[in-house]
């Protein structure tokens, strides 16, 4: 068992030093840099003095080779906790970031949470009650799940929740908590705005995991041990719940893995939309303005957590099936 | 499809339904595999219907320029936000009911404080309509030039909104369909490329195994674990603004195939590596045939079906992908025109909430995803006819 984790740990490494290079790699991508931005927005308000764009360049390093760049951008991480400046923000890009990626994470994780509770009950109902009415309203929920892209899904809740009760859109908090202390009354409030959200990210996956939970249950309710147990006289329930759902649900832990950087995107485009205070719209901010540090320190952390995640979701699965840990 | 158990299992068949029992026996024996498998998708009726709703979808891509009644530029700036019209058959006049197509036109207040036009239908603004109208000239594919439209005003100067007019008075109704086009052919060419790159390194990949199959395994898993929409918008902001519409295109192509081709090389792999045993593939070897003849000739017609099946499931992933990229403004720009474009309108929510029409393009979106789903979901079923 232990081995087993160590190995799925030793081949996450070069994992995460590749995507640290990619997110960096893809910042650069664009034509011209930051300092040609400056130097076009100078342009527009009057003179452009050559020396000015120098002192940028020089300043941050932008005319040396971008493996010079890389190393020089990603050892200041690893030792000292400096992810680089922001260029528009003016501010180091360590200051903004963690709140916002925490937010990320708290819409992320409460996604998760009602992606679990809606899809594993509903799941299981379908696969038992198959062919029932219930099961037919699941699954066209399921297809639709699957069908309406998170973003549009956003659109629509926004504009009943405008059109309908009234709600106030955007944002996690109403305007009179927002610099308020944490309290029972903010929490409150913090849960009214959450939902939207939070059903507009995680219906996807959702939706997908329903599919999979059926599909799977239904092979297990067909298996000879499921009569055994049934002839011998074991409540429906506890029988359902004792054996074929504990099968059923192991490609289930698998797909987690892969369900948090859709979670992740989900919640970067869900954001933009309805303007939350997580990574997304200012990661589209740093990206059209070519501010190189904040939006590869941006891509860099999201594609971490997603490893992190996957890493978390193996060891899960090796924990709930120990045929993986053997192999 | 004739079902052989029943045939099998019947208890005195009649001698001519004996004949014709055994004849249906042979024909599914003597079937291709093709046939069979067209039997069985045949079953599949949610999977048929989802079929012909694609063709029809792809059709309206391929002849936008006469199904539409107008091109996407043309504009009546006074009738911005103009709400839906009602396509009426029949019309009262004082001798009786007359009946010719036609739409009201509107007249509209202006609302002094926020500007906001109040539309109202005029009843005496009467607006015929005909099918296979004279209107603005086109160029079909851009080379065959023509002048009939499917539907449109009779005064090519009306008013004529079937779903309403955007921000500037635009047609939304010929937008929708100009944007099939696009939104429609991205996925398609995006599926390909992802097609490409999937069956050369899923191929090597599974073909050869070894230190090959563990390079590439790493980097697709690499690529995966990576969220999709900050990998893509990372990529989409690096296209320069001034490139041709034409250039981004394929250049939101390319990035959405980044990602794709990972899971049709995984479904490759997999094919490759269960097959390379097969007692099939080791006589073709023996016989002497190249490696390249064993793989086209042999190997790839094997699973051919479960490619195009996993190919129909990726195009409706493709269509979200650029919606989504176009909707954020880093994907496709206007003028070009596709849903994701049109749906970049509905942002602003306090609009929507007045013009809840400028939805529509989502809907279009909704519609083609779910028949490309359960198109793919009946291919995939029917892939394997000897299950």
């Amino acid at each position: 068992m232990g081995k087993y984790f160590l190995r799925r740990i030793l081949y996450a490494i070069p994992a995460m030093i590749v995507i640290s290079f990619v997110s960096f790699l893809l910042i650069q991508l664009p034509p011209g840099t930051f300092a040609d931005t400056v130097a076009a927005e100078m342009m527009e308000s009057g003179g452009v003095t050559e020396g000015a764009i120098k002192a940028i360049e020089e300043r941050y390093g932008l005319n040396q080779p971008i493996i010079v760049q890389y190393w020089k951008w990603i050892s200041g991480i690893l030792l000292r906790g400096d992810f680089g400046q922001s260029f528009i923000w003016g501010r180091p890009v360590g200051t903004i970031i963690w709140d916002r990626l925490g937010n990320t994470l708290l819409l992320t994780g409460f996604a998760f949470l009602f992606v679990c509770a809606l899809s594993i009950p509903i799941g299981i109902f379908s696969a038992v009650k198959q062919y029932s009415a219930g099961d037919y309203i699941a699954t066209s929920i399921g297809f639709l799940g699957l069908a309406i892209p998170g973003f549009l899904f956003a659109l629509i809740l926004m504009f009943i929740g405008f059109r309908f009760f009234d709600q106030s859109i955007g944002g996690f908090f109403s305007p009179e908590f927002t610099r308020a202390p944490w309290s029972w009354a903010k929490f409150a409030d913090f849960l009214s705005h959450l939902w939207m959200p939070m059903i507009a990210v995680g219906l996807a996956g959702a939706a997908s995991l329903i599919r999979i939970i059926r599909a799977n249950l239904l092979d297990e309710l067909l298996k000879p041990y499921v009569a055994t147990a049934r002839a011998k006289g074991l409540s429906e329930f506890r029988l359902l719940l004792k054996y074929p759902v504990r099968l059923a649900l192991i490609p289930f832990v698998a797909t987690l893995g892969w369900m948090l950087p859709q979670l992740i995107s989900g919640a970067t485009i869900v954001s933009v939309v309805m303007s939350l205070p997580t990574t997304g719209p200012l990661l589209l901010r740093a990206l059209l303005g070519q501010d190189m540090y904040l939006a590869a320190s941006f891509i860099m952390l999201l594609s971490l957590l997603t490893v992190i995640g996957t890493l978390i979701s193996d060891v899960l699965l090796a924990i709930v099936d120990p045929r993986i840990r053997f192999r | 499809m004739i079902d052989p158990t029943k045939i099998v299992t019947g208890d005195v068949i009649p001698d001519a339904a004996a004949n014709e029992a055994q004849d249906a026996k042979a024909s599914l024996q003597l079937a291709s595999q093709w046939r069979l498998m067209w039997w069985r998708f045949r079953k599949h009726k949610l999977a048929l219907v989802s079929g012909i709703l694609v063709i029809c979808v792809y059709l309206v891509a391929a002849f936008v320029e006469f199904l539409a009644p107008f091109p996407t530029d043309r504009m009546i700036s006074d009738l911005a936000y103009a709400p839906p019209q009602r396509l009426r058959l029949l019309e009262k006049t004082e001798d009786g009911l007359k009946i010719g197509l036609h739409v009201y036109g509107y007249t509209y207040t202006i609302d002094t404080l926020s500007l906001k036009r109040d539309f109202e239908v005029d009843r005496d603004q009467k607006i015929a309509v005909r099918f296979f109208v004279k209107g603005e000239p086109y160029r079909m594919w851009g080379f065959i030039p023509g002048n009939r439209h499917l539907i449109g005003p009779v005064d090519p100067g009306a008013a004529f909104y079937l779903l309403g007019a955007d921000r500037l008075g635009r047609d939304l109704f010929s937008r929708i369909i100009y944007g099939t086009r696009i939104s429609m052919t991205i996925g398609l060419v995006g599926v390909t490329m992802s097609l490409v790159l999937g069956i050369l390194l899923g191929g090597i990949s599974g073909y050869y195994g070894g230190t090959v199959d563990l390079i590439i395994q790493r980097i697709m898993e690499i690529l995966r674990s990576m969220p999709t929409i900050p990998l893509w918008m990372g990529m989409a902001a690096a296209i320069p603004y001034y490139w041709s519409p034409v250039l981004v295109y394929f250049m939101i192509t390319i990035i959405l195939s980044v990602i794709g081709w990972t899971w049709l090389a995984q479904a490759v792999r997999g094919k490759f590596y269960s097959l390379k045993t097969e007692d099939f593939v080791i006589a073709a070897k023996l016989d002497g045939c190249s490696e390249l003849q064993v793989i086209v000739s042999h190997m790839v017609p094997s699973f051919m079906s479960h490619i195009i099946a996993t190919l129909t499931l990726a195009i409706p992933q493709m269509i979200i992908a650029e919606t989504a990229l176009s909707f954020l403004g880093i994907g496709l720009r206007p003028p070009v025109v596709s849903w994701g474009v049109l749906l970049k309108e509905a942002q602003n929510v306090r609009v929507l909430a007045t013009s809840p029409w400028l939805f529509l393009p989502g809907l279009a979106v909704v519609i083609a995803v779910l028949s490309l789903n359960f198109l793919g979901d009946g291919i995939r079923d029917a892939a394997d006819p000897y299950k």
